[in-house]
C-alpha cells in the first residue's frame, strides 16, 4: 500500500492536551498516513480523512472534563463531520469531549477508587464491523494502558440498553482470559465499558490510549490495530 | 446581580469524593453523619439585566455549560447587590 491510498488524519490539539505529539507519531511514523495537527480555534478540518480528539487535560479539567473543549471552535465543524458521517475517534480526554458535545451518550465521573489510575489493562473487542475496528477480530483481547482519574462510564438504564441492543458497547475490560469481571473493571464504569460508539460506527470513544502501545521498542504493538483498521478501507 | 449557582450530583451517581469526606468526619468522631455529597458553588456576575432576564440566561448558562445534565442537577439563587 503506498502512503497516498492512506486516509489524511486530522489531530485536533487544545490547550492541555498532552497526547497529541504520541498520536502525531504513531500516525506518521508507524502507521505511515499523513498527518495534520489541527489548532483548537480554527474552524476547518481541511478536508481530513479522519478527526482523532487526543488525551490530555483539556483546560485543565475545569469544571467537569472536556466540558469546556467542547465550546472549541473547531468542535462545531467536528460535530458537523461527524453527523455527515466522517470519522471521529476520541482518546482518553477526546472521549469525554465527544461526550460532553453530545456525539456519544453518557458521562465519564471520578474513578471509583478516587485514585488516578496508570497501567496496563485488558480489553476485549465487542464489535469489529466499524471503521476503528475492522482489522480486528470480535473476542480478541488487547493489552492497552489507561491512564485517567475520571474514566467511569455512566449512563441512564434507557441508555444502556439502547448501546447494549445495538451492539454500540466497542469495549469492555476484561481480565486476561477475556472475562469481563467486576475485578478487571479498573474504574467501576458500567457494564465495563472502555469505548462506544454511535449508532452509525463512525463516531468511537474509548479510555484506553493505542497511541501509547503500537510500536516493539515499547513492547506492545496492541494499539497499532486501531490505527491499522482505519487504514485499511 | 450576582447569581449563584448549586451544582450537584444526581440521586444514584456515585460520589467517591463525598464518599471520602464522609469517612474523615466519621474519623474526627462525628458520629451522627450518614451521608455526604459535594458539588459545585458558582458565582456568576451580570451587568445591565432585569432580574427575570437575568434568571433566563443563567438558567441557559447552566443547560448549556456549568453542569451535565446526564449526571447533574442545578439551582440557581440570584442576588441584588445592597443599594442598587
Amino acid at each position: 500500500m503506498t502512503v497516498a491510498t492512506k486516509p489524511l488524519f486530522g489531530v485536533v490539539i487544545f490547550p492541555g492536551s498532552n497526547c497529541e505529539r504520541d498520536t502525531v507519531h504513531v500516525i506518521k511514523n508507524v502507521i505511515g498516513a499523513p498527518v495534520r495537527e489541527i489548532w483548537h480555534k480554527d474552524s476547518s478540518l481541511d478536508g481530513v480523512d479522519a478527526v482523532v480528539l487526543p488525551g490530555g487535560f483539556s483546560y485543565g479539567d475545569y469544571l467537569r472534563c472536556g466540558a469546556i473543549a467542547r465550546f472549541s471552535p473547531i468542535i462545531e465543524t467536528v460535530i458537523e463531520f461527524a453527523r455527515s458521517g466522517g470519522i471521529v475517534i476520541g482518546i482518553c480526554n477526546g472521549f469525554q469531549i465527544l461526550l460532553e458535545s453530545g456525539l456519544l451518550p453518557g458521562a465519564l465521573i471520578g474513578n471509583a477508587s478516587r485514585k488516578f489510575i496508570c497501567r496496563n489493562v485488558y480489553v476485549r473487542v465487542e464489535r469489529n464491523n466499524i471503521p476503528a475496528t475492522d482489522g480486528i477480530e470480535k473476542g480478541e483481547i488487547l493489552e492497552i494502558p489507561i491512564a485517567h482519574h475520571d474514566g467511569n462510564y455512566i449512563c441512564d438504564a434507557k441508555t444502556m440498553a439502547e448501546l447494549e441492543a445495538n451492539g454500540r458497547i466497542v469495549l469492555r475490560y476484561c481480565d486476561e482470559n477475556g472475562d469481563v469481571t467486576p475485578a478487571s473493571n479498573p474504574n467501576g464504569s458500567m457494564g465495563n465499558i472502555a469505548g462506544i460508539c454511535n449508532a452509525e460506527g463512525n463516531v468511537f470513544g474509548l479510555m484506553p490510549h493505542p497511541e501509547r502501545c503500537a510500536e516493539t521498542l515499547l513492547g506492545n504493538t496492541d494499539g497499532r490495530r486501531f490505527f491499522e483498521s482505519l487504514c485499511s478501507r | 446581580m450576582k447569581a449563584q449557582v448549586t451544582v450537584t450530583l444526581r440521586e444514584g451517581i456515585l460520589d467517591p469524593q463525598g464518599k471520602a469526606v464522609e469517612h474523615a468526619l466519621k474519623s474526627l468522631g462525628f458520629d451522627s453523619v450518614s451521608s455526604v455529597r459535594v458539588g459545585k458553588s458558582i458565582e456568576v456576575e451580570l451587568n445591565g439585566l432585569s432580574p427575570e432576564e437575568a434568571g433566563k440566561q443563567v438558567d441557559e448558562m447552566c443547560r448549556k455549560l456549568l453542569s451535565n445534565p446526564v449526571t447533574e442537577n442545578f439551582s440557581v439563587k440570584l442576588a441584588e447587590p445592597a443599594g442598587e
